[in-house]
C-alpha cells in the first residue's frame, strides 16, 4: 500500500464521516463545521488527482466564501440547537430509507459496470494546471465564461431585491 | 486509483446529501447538503476526467480537460445560487422568524 492509496482510503473515510455529521449535527454551526472539513477533504482529493487549480478554487470558493455566508446567516439568526425544527420519527425513518435505497440502487447498477479496468490518473498529468486550464477557457469557453459573468450581475441584483426591506 | 473507488465515494456523498434534504427540516441545512451533492459531483467528473485523459492522452493532450472546466462552471454557478438562496432564506427568516422549511408551503397560495 502506498502513500496515494494510503492518503485515500484516509480523505474517503474522513469525507464520509464528515459528511454523516453535517445531516446529524444538532447544531447548524457544527453543521457548517463538518462541511468545511468535506470540502477540505474533496480538496485533498483533487490534490491527488493533480487537479490543482480546482484544488485551490474549490478551498477559495467554497470553503473560504460560501461557508463563511452560511455561518453568517446563520450567526446573525442566532440558530443553535434549542431552536432547531424537528421532523417527526417516522419522518425521519422514511427519509434515511429512501437515501439508503438510493445509494443501493445506484451501487447495484454501477458495481458490475464495464469501468473496472479502467484507472484514474494520480500524481501526475498536466490538464490540472492553471496554464492549460486557461487556454482551453479562453479559446473555447470563452463564451460560456462571458455568460457567467452575466449569470453573476442577474444573481447579485436579485440577492439585493429579495433581501431589501419592502 | 481504480474509477470504481471514485464512483462508490461519490455515489455515497451524494446519497448522504439526499438522505440530508430528506430527514432536516432547517432550510439551512437542507441548502447545505444540496453543497454537498454538487461536490460529490464535481469530485466525480474531476476522477472521470484523469480517467479520460490516461486513455486518450497519447492523442490528445488535452483530453479529460473539459471535464475539468465544467467542475469549473458548476462552481461560478454555486457560488451565484447560493447568494440567491441564501438572500431567500433570510427574507423567510425575517417573515416568520423561523428557518423551518415548511413555511415555504405558503407559497403555493
Amino acid at each position: 500500500m502506498n502513500l496515494t492509496q494510503i492518503l485515500f482510503w484516509f480523505l474517503s473515510a474522513l469525507a464520509l464521516f464528515s459528511a454523516i455529521m453535517v445531516v446529524i449535527s444538532k447544531n447548524p454551526v457544527h453543521s457548517v463545521l463538518w462541511l468545511i472539513v468535506v470540502f477540505f477533504t474533496i480538496s485533498g482529493h483533487y490534490i491527488l488527482l493533480n487537479a490543482q487549480f480546482l484544488a485551490i478554487v474549490n478551498l477559495i470558493v467554497y470553503a473560504g466564501a460560501i461557508m463563511v455566508l452560511f455561518l453568517f446567516v446563520i450567526m446573525l439568526m442566532n440558530l443553535n440547537a434549542e431552536t432547531e425544527p424537528q421532523k417527526n420519527k417516522w419522518l425521519k425513518m422514511a427519509g434515511v430509507i429512501g437515501g439508503g435505497a438510493l445509494l443501493l440502487v445506484l451501487v447495484a447498477a454501477l458495481k458490475d459496470a464495464d469501468t473496472r479496468n479502467q484507472i484514474a490518473q494520480t500524481g501526475v498529468g498536466d490538464i490540472g494546471l492553471i496554464h492549460n486550464l486557461g487556454l482551453v477557457l479562453f479559446k473555447e469557453y470563452v463564451i460560456p465564461f462571458e455568460i457567467s459573468s452575466v449569470l453573476f450581475l442577474s444573481a447579485m441584483v436579485g440577492a439585493v431585491v429579495i433581501g431589501k426591506k419592502e | 486509483m481504480p474509477i470504481n473507488y471514485y464512483i462508490f465515494l461519490s455515489v455515497a456523498l451524494f446519497c448522504i446529501g439526499v438522505a440530508g434534504v430528506l430527514t432536516r427540516r432547517n432550510a439551512i441545512i437542507v441548502f447545505m447538503c444540496i453543497e454537498l451533492m454538487l461536490n460529490a459531483v464535481n469530485l466525480l467528473l474531476v476522477a472521470f476526467s484523469k480517467m479520460h485523459h490516461l486513455a486518450l492522452a497519447a492523442t490528445d493532450p488535452n483530453a479529460g480537460i473539459n471535464g475539468q472546466l465544467f467542475v469549473f462552471f458548476i462552481m461560478v454557478v454555486a457560488a451565484a445560487e447560493v447568494s440567491v438562496g441564501l438572500a431567500i432564506i433570510a427574507m423567510l427568516y425575517r417573515n416568520t422568524h423561523s428557518v423551518d422549511i415548511n413555511f415555504l408551503n405558503r407559497l403555493k397560495h
